[in-house]
């Protein structure tokens, strides 16, 4: 009887469900896609897409999936064929008031959604002649965040990331219909906004009408983008991230969706703060201060003797007690291992200690 | 901390303390900003007054190094209004009734008096938080880096475990650390008092553990902590070999830091810049940095999680492991033949009880927040849950003191410092990031409008700080944040190096700098 009342039918199978659970949450569960724009899971459903919409046995008109609670028994249709006739023509709407559809993927994490879909449906039909509903600002400067509205589409998610993710409220959409638009108070740049640059805006936007403008620097290099998984390199949160290099390069930085610390989120640092690793500040070979009193450039064998040498020297000289390791914390944990075990190993102290009280 | 990040959203009451959150562990704010909207409760003290104040449902202005006074005045009425949870302090605690009789004299009338915090907001705060079905605590470097340091984290612990809020799921005493893999530096048992995974030097069982596995007698005693080993220096220290840490520009007392440094007779430094720190070495080898390098680093929730390499390092740079390595075995120390992080990690895990359950391949997906005692453990996201550590968790009783200097007639205004949301530390790393430079350009003092006036100031103007141990040059920003009487910098612009001024006391056990607390005096230049 329980397990009865918490199941209803999509496309012919029966599902279970949780209460609380929306349509188009039991549908992903089930894996029975539906295509969304206006859509994302960390974020409350807003129902303004349309794209999401099933029909319902028993209700007249087709309903919105992202926002229509599971209900015991229901009997939904995901994909018949007046739904995906209707999500065509929803899609050859959104091409005609786009300047453009096909982005560069370095635009930001969700930037190719809509393209997708609109190679999926086929519509690029022409078919409507439309007018642009958002105006780019290429006057605000910052070197983060381009602000290309041409492309926007009204869908609110980066309203919507920044209000119920970030608690920030630095961007709203005024207007509405073809004057729509996405402006900060004011309708000034977003440096002299309540934004904190924390990128968010860009990485939910589904048509890269909000880009990363460092990443986007790669745009001409011809490499594939690759993906490597790691944790960002600042405060001891944790973010998980992506790491976007093409070829050699590190290119830019993605949010990790599903890192367990930040599901998702990132800061102005971890988001955009990456490239000091292919500085040209780095050091690049090791250095021995000379008879001038100068550091000079050497090769490794040179310099580890002279590093060993010091170490033997001051321990023959002011026995093992005078040598002291100083571990960091921003090096992984191997580095800190092996730096108490070279103290420890090398001269039987505790003189060892990390960069934790300053 | 002792409670999962994800369980900042659970409190229905949260009190922070000593935390700039918003820019100093800005997604974990995001957290905080959520509960706040799903009407939790929040109580901010701190002397700035900062976004998370702003914030805040009840906002305490304490003077900065005061906390003590603060947090037993809301001891006080917690105990007096019979706010505390007694079934829990009788079966979980010890000391509770010496505790109790102790904070019965300190009301919030006095802690006003030394805090500058009215006294009915802190009994609001006692009241929000004893009464909470769910109170959380998270506090930074605000409540550590003071002379006192020790006692605000325990005054915030008997807080804690006079009302039951710890060992359950959106309560706990939460430290926000700071840097990607302090957490990991100290399980890794980089530190004086303990062996990797948090095993006390001093204890017999584990130092005849240690000399059998590194073959080799260990001493009984615990080492001393870098900021002693920096005072010995050019006496009884006569070699460091420092890893990517900027310790002249990160460090109190600046100068007394660079004395220390040139006084060594063998300086060996590893970091991915020539940094500050750099230029004094004898010998400077260049590491990989990170997405450089596979490697492995504890956030603060005690998550462990992997670093993968993304791209080759430049020129011939070289792991940090494999670098310490390398002089170990010219020195003939043995022990150090790895030939990758996993190896090491390995071997970490292998010798750390915390560590136990795991290796290399199963932090693939970071899962894992320690303890993890053995392979079928799945890992320990709320720490005291039943029982703690050692048995009973201690009341300590614990009184006020004055920081280690105070205002007078030649320094008449308080100065404390801090991070900015857009720098990170000594801007090694974010000072090299095209278009930090935009959002912040330059280090402003703070203080506020009508101190400026006050003064004889204006807002843009340049001006001396001084304090006992130096001077530095700084332009002054007008702003609200400031109270009255007290000034705030960060310490990352190495052009107005603000730790000239600090390093006034340590906390007498961590030895930690008191850099939140420096009296100062202002010239108008």
């Amino acid at each position: 009887m329980i397990q009865k009342s918490t199941t209803l039918t999509i496309d012919g199978a029966e599902v279970a469900f949780t209460e609380g659970e929306t349509l188009y949450e039991v549908a992903q569960r089930a894996r029975r896609p539906i295509p969304t724009l206006c859509y994302d899971p960390r974020l409350e459903p807003f129902g303004s897409c349309r794209l999401c919409v099933v029909q319902v046995e028993g209700v007249r008109n087709p309903v919105a999936s992202c926002t229509t609670p599971a209900a015991a028994g229901m009997v939904v249709h995901t994909s018949t064929e007046a739904i995906e006739h209707h999500r065509t023509t929803l899609l050859e709407l959104v091409v005609s008031e786009n300047r453009q559809v096909d982005v560069d993927p370095l635009r930001g994490y969700a930037s190719q959604e809509l393209t997708t879909l609109v190679d999926r449906y086929q519509a690029r039909t022409g078919r409507f002649a439309g007018a642009q509903s958002g105006t780019s600002h290429s006057e605000d400067d910052n070197p983060f965040i381009l602000r290309d509205y041409d492309l926007c589409i009204s869908c609110n998610r980066c309203v919507r990331v920044c209000a119920e993710r970030e608690g920030d409220y630095a961007i709203a959409a005024g207007g509405r219909g073809f004057q729509k638009q996405i402006t900060t108070e004011f309708d000034s740049i977003l440096k002299d906004s309540s934004c904190t640059f924390c990128g968010q805006c860009v990485q939910t936007c589904p048509t890269g009408a909000l880009a990363d403008k460092k990443a986007l620097r790669a745009a001409d290099i011809e490499e594939p983008i690759e993906k490597t998984r790691s944790v960002c390199p600042y405060c001891g949160v944790g973010c998980a991230v992506d790491l976007m290099t093409k070829g050699e390069q590190l290119v830019g930085i993605q949010p990790a969706m599903d890192g367990p610390a930040n599901e998702g989120a990132l800061c102005v640092k971890g988001q955009f703060a990456f490239d000091f690793v292919q500085h040209r500040d780095r050091l690049k070979q090791p250095l021995v201060r000379g008879v001038d009193g100068q550091l000079h450039e050497t090769d490794w064998d040179t310099a580890l003797d002279r590093a060993a040498e010091g170490f033997r020297q001051v321990a023959d000289k002011h026995g093992r007690h005078a040598i002291y390791g100083v571990a960091s914390g921003r090096t992984p944990s191997e580095a800190d291992y092996c730096m108490q075990k070279f103290i420890r190993r090398g001269y039987g102290t505790h003189y060892i200690d990390n960069c934790s009280r300053a | 901390m002792s409670n999962p990040l994800v369980d900042m959203e659970k409190p229905d009451v949260i009190f922070c303390i000593g935390t700039n959150m918003t820019e100093c562990h800005p997604v974990a704010a995001t957290r905080l900003k959520k509960a706040v909207a799903n009407g939790a409760k929040l109580i901010v003290a701190d002397p700035r007054r900062i976004a998370l104040a702003e914030m805040s449902d009840l906002y305490l202005p304490l003077r900065v190094g005061s906390d003590v006074a603060l947090l037993l005045g809301m001891a006080h009425v917690i105990e007096r209004e019979g706010l505390v949870d007694d079934a829990f302090m009788h079966e979980r605690t010890a000391g509770f009734e010496e505790y109790l009789e102790h904070v019965r004299q300190f009301t919030p009338q006095w802690a006003e008096s030394i805090t500058g915090v009215p006294a009915a907001d802190i009994e609001q705060a006692a009241r929000w938080y004893g009464a909470a079905e769910r109170g959380a605590i998270y506090y930074t470097l605000g409540i550590t880096e003071h002379i006192c340091g020790v006692d605000n984290v325990q005054s915030l612990c008997n807080l804690a475990l006079m009302t039951g809020h710890i060992g359950r799921e959106g309560t706990g005493i939460n430290p926000m650390r700071g840097q990607n893999n302090i957490q990991g530096a100290g399980d890794a048992g980089a530190v004086p008092s303990n062996y990797p995974g948090f095993q006390a030097v001093d204890q017999p069982d584990n130092q005849a553990k240690f000399e059998k596995l590194y073959g080799r007698p260990m001493d009984a005693e615990k080492g001393i902590t870098k900021v002693r080993a920096l005072e010995g220096a050019g006496e009884h220290i006569f070699a460091m070999l420092i890893d990517g840490e900027n310790t002249l520009v990160s460090d109190p007392d600046r100068k007394h830091c660079e004395r220390a440094l040139n006084a060594l007779e063998h300086l060996v430094v590893i970091d991915i810049f020539l940094t500050e720190t750099a230029e004094l070495a004898d010998v400077v080898f260049p590491a990989t940095s990170w997405a450089e390098t596979d490697g492995v680093s504890t956030n603060t929730e005690r998550r462990i999680q992997r670093l993968r390499q993304a791209v080759p390092p430049p020129g011939q740079a070289k792991p940090d492991w494999w670098i310490i390595s390398q002089i170990a075995q010219r020195l003939g120390f043995d022990g150090f033949e790895y030939s990758s992080a996993k190896d090491v990690f390995n071997e970490l895990c292998s010798l750390s009880p915390i560590y136990a359950g795991l290796d290399w391949d199963r932090i693939e997906h970071g899962q894992y927040q320690w303890p993890v005692p053995h392979k079928d453990h799945p890992g320990t996201p709320i720490l005291h849950q039943g029982e703690f550590k050692n048995g009973r968790g201690l009341f300590k009783v614990i009184s006020y003191r004055d920081p280690a200097e105070t205002i007078s007639e030649e320094f008449p205004i308080w100065l404390t410092t801090g991070r900015r949301l857009q720098s990170y530390h000594t801007r090694t790393q974010t000072g090299r990031a095209q278009g930090i430079e935009y959002l912040l350009s330059e280090e402003r003092l703070e203080i506020h409008p009508e101190d400026i006036a006050s003064w004889g100031l204006k807002d843009g103007q340049w001006c001396r700080l001084s304090s006992a141990r130096g001077s530095v040059e700084i332009c002054v920003r007008a702003t609200d944040r400031s109270p009255r009487g007290t000034v705030f910098a960060s310490f990352s612009f190495n052009d107005v190096p603000i730790n000239i001024l600090t390093g006034s006391g340590y906390d007498p056990i961590t030895e930690t700098a008191e850099l939140k607390v420096c009296p100062v005096r202002i010239e108008a230049l």
